[in-house]
């Protein structure tokens, strides 16, 4: 049984929408909303109504929670992280609540994990009578479906490049999302992906034996969040080239590799630099020793702890010869000028390769 | 960048442990010129002014101390001082600089005292010496930070003149470059200022909880707690905040959005030259004020 009256929402990022759907569904039974997806209409309304120069993932999730609450989502949802991520849902809700609107709100960052009273204090906020039996059940499935969506994630941006014809993988895809949808329990899922694997590896292509190899790192929401980096990885592919990405939620949230990471960058970092900065580091290095022909970092504009990343990624490009970009997104940055750099970022790597071989 | 904060505990210690030591000077055009052509364009000023401090200090001592913090009073503190000591090492690598370790990773209580102890064995300081000098540098600082506080509380009591509180973080109020001229200015303008970083930590970030539930800086709370604890007793409020501060663009508005009775208004410090802009914007608020309490608007 659905809960009628309340309709929860976590603002967008990546494709992870289904997998909050599932939880919040067969687990808090509650409404899910999926948000509309992220257009420049989410990132002005955004923009307007946050503060000036705080980092842009806050600007999409006002933006996402705006058009949420215009569809009637009334529960929304914030995680936490190590940045001032931690202090996104506090103000997120009183802009919102400013601006006269009505909802529940719950906030990741205030429950303390490690008391399971308070946990299910707050969880109460979402759906006050709650079966913890249906939410334990659910998660795994929502494991899964993350999982599931990051390998077929990751097997369409080695190869979306190459395939024969334009919009296979797309295609592809999209209609597996339109199917994750509407799955009921695990062994939906289990089918239904297995089906899905099948197709796209049948997708036909036309790979030379020899690619070039770029990794992207940046931060949490950047790296992740297609629109916030101006479909990057897409471009990429376009050039023909094939990306590497470790940084998704099954690297990050179910097997934590945080830890590893950090070791590999221990070289270069001492100390934990706070949020992903570390990762990005051991991601960079890790892409510089597989051959990677290049490294892309995108960030937000002011993202504090990746910009401390950046004089250590300077010393492992210079140590390991391998170029690295860094974009810095903002609500303004112009995509004309995303692409040309791209394009002499690619000729760079491409005139480069060719010397080497 | 803790400098700023903790001066009277480090000069403390180091002198009884017998380590010499060098500050780097207050900040100057040259040394801010040098922090911003090492930085990363985007990174915020405070960071800058530190890159520029270390190049002045690399060549006239042995090792370079840049403490890291990660937690105070079991807070958060921003990614920056987590960050700065690696930072650092990474700037000047090819400079071949030394530097002092000193990290309180941790949120235990007792991470700070750990972390000083650590660092005194580095330096090859004997045991007995360096907890009596550890205590003597607590009770240094605490006494200097008391005797602050209550020079601050007779001046809210005693003045006549408009009082203006100062928010703004210890790194930037400390700063010739970006605290110090305003302070300068509002006396300037015949205005009280009040330190909102002079206020007693402990009771501020205690207030701070009645303003905000979920912040998770230690700093940005015992300022947030001063306004709390000031706001009766002054007549507007200036937020100095420095270009692009990561936690003050999300705090500044709380705060705004929190504490509408009272004027506030919000300068930004970059590394751009010129100090006319940030005048006229303080001039115009202060008369502003001034006619306020004259006509008593002051509900």
């Amino acid at each position: 049984m659905t809960h009628k009256e309340i309709v929860a929402c976590f603002p967008h990022m990546a494709n992870y929408a289904y997998a909050f759907k599932y939880i919040c569904e067969q687990g808090f039974e509650v409404k899910y909303l999926i948000p509309p997806p992220i257009t420049r209409r989410t990132l002005e309304l955004g923009s307007r109504t946050s503060p000036d120069y705080v980092c842009s993932p806050f600007k999409y999730c006002m933006g996402c929670y705006l058009e949420a609450l215009e569809l009637g989502a009334n529960c929304l949802m914030q995680i936490y992280g190590g940045c001032r991520l931690n202090y996104y849902g506090e103000l997120n809700a009183r802009i919102l609540r400013d601006m006269g609107y009505e909802f529940e709100f719950f906030d990741m960052a205030a429950v303390n994990w490690r008391s399971p009273k308070d946990i299910y204090e707050h969880f109460k906020i979402i759906n006050p009578d709650l079966s913890m039996v249906k939410i334990a059940k659910a998660v795994p499935v929502t494991f899964k479906i993350i999982e599931v969506l990051d390998e077929f994630e990751d097997f369409i941006r080695h190869n979306i490049g190459f395939e024969v014809h334009d919009g296979d993988f797309d295609a592809t895809y999209h209609e597996f999302l339109s199917k994750l949808e509407n799955i009921a329990d695990g062994k939906e899922l289990k089918a239904l992906s297995q089906e899905y694997r099948k197709k796209l590896h049948a997708v036909p292509l036309n790979k030379p034996a020899k690619t070039i190899k770029v990794g992207m790192v940046g931060d949490y929401y950047t790296v992740q969040e297609p629109f916030s980096n101006y479909f990057m990885e897409k471009e990429l592919a376009k050039f023909g080239m094939e990306v590497y990405r470790q940084m998704n939620f099954t690297n990050s949230i179910i097997h934590n590799q945080g830890r590893k990471k950090e070791k590999i960058a221990k070289r270069y970092a001492k100390y934990a630099l706070g949020a992903t900065a570390n990762s990005t580091i051991g991601e960079a290095i890790t892409f510089a020793k597989e051959g990677c022909a290049g490294i892309i970092q995108v960030k937000s504009f002011g993202c504090m702890p990746e910009i401390d990343a950046m004089p250590i990624l300077q010393n492992v490009s210079r140590d390991y010869g391998v170029p690295i970009l860094h974009f810095s997104f903002d609500s303004q940055t112009s995509e004309t000028g995303v692409r040309t750099r791209l394009e002499a970022f690619y000729d760079m790597v491409e005139a480069r390769n060719g010397r080497k071989a | 960048m803790l400098w700023y904060k903790n001066e009277k505990f480090w000069t403390t210690f180091f002198t009884e442990i017998g380590v010499e030591y060098v500050v780097s000077p207050e900040t100057d055009r040259a040394i801010l010129t040098r922090g911003e052509m090492l930085s990363i364009d985007e990174t915020c000023l405070p960071v800058k002014l530190l890159l520029g401090h270390v190049d002045w200090l690399i060549g006239k001592c042995d090792y370079v101390f840049v403490p890291r913090m990660a937690f105070r009073h079991k807070l958060q503190m921003c990614t920056r001082f987590m960050a700065q000591t690696d930072l650092v090492a990474n700037t000047f690598r090819e400079r071949d600089v030394r530097l002092l370790f000193y990290s309180v990773g941790e949120d235990k209580p007792d991470a700070e005292q750990e972390a000083v102890y650590k660092m005194a064995k580095y330096l090859k300081v004997k045991k007995s010496v360096y907890k009596s000098a550890y205590q003597t540098a607590k009770q240094a600082q605490m006494f200097f930070e008391r005797f602050r506080t209550e020079r601050q509380h007779e001046k809210i009591e005693t003045s006549e003149k408009l009082k203006i509180l100062l928010v703004a973080h210890a790194y930037c109020i400390g700063d010739a470059y970006i605290g110090k001229p305003v302070i300068g200015m509002i006396k300037a303008l015949g205005c009280e200022p009040i330190i909102a970083e002079y206020g007693d930590e402990r009771d501020c970030i205690r207030a701070s909880y009645t303003v905000s539930e979920n912040m998770p800086w230690a700093y940005n709370r015992h300022l947030v707690g001063a306004v709390a604890l000031y706001k009766e007793h002054v007549d507007g409020i200036v937020m100095l905040t420095a270009f692009p501060c990561g936690t003050d663009s999300m705090v500044n508005e709380y705060v705004i959005r929190t504490f509408k009775d009272t004027p506030i208004i919000t300068l930004t410090v970059d590394a751009q030259d010129g100090s006319a802009g940030i005048e006229t914007r303080l001039e115009s608020f202060v008369d502003i004020i001034a006619l306020r309490k004259e006509r008593g608007y002051d509900a």
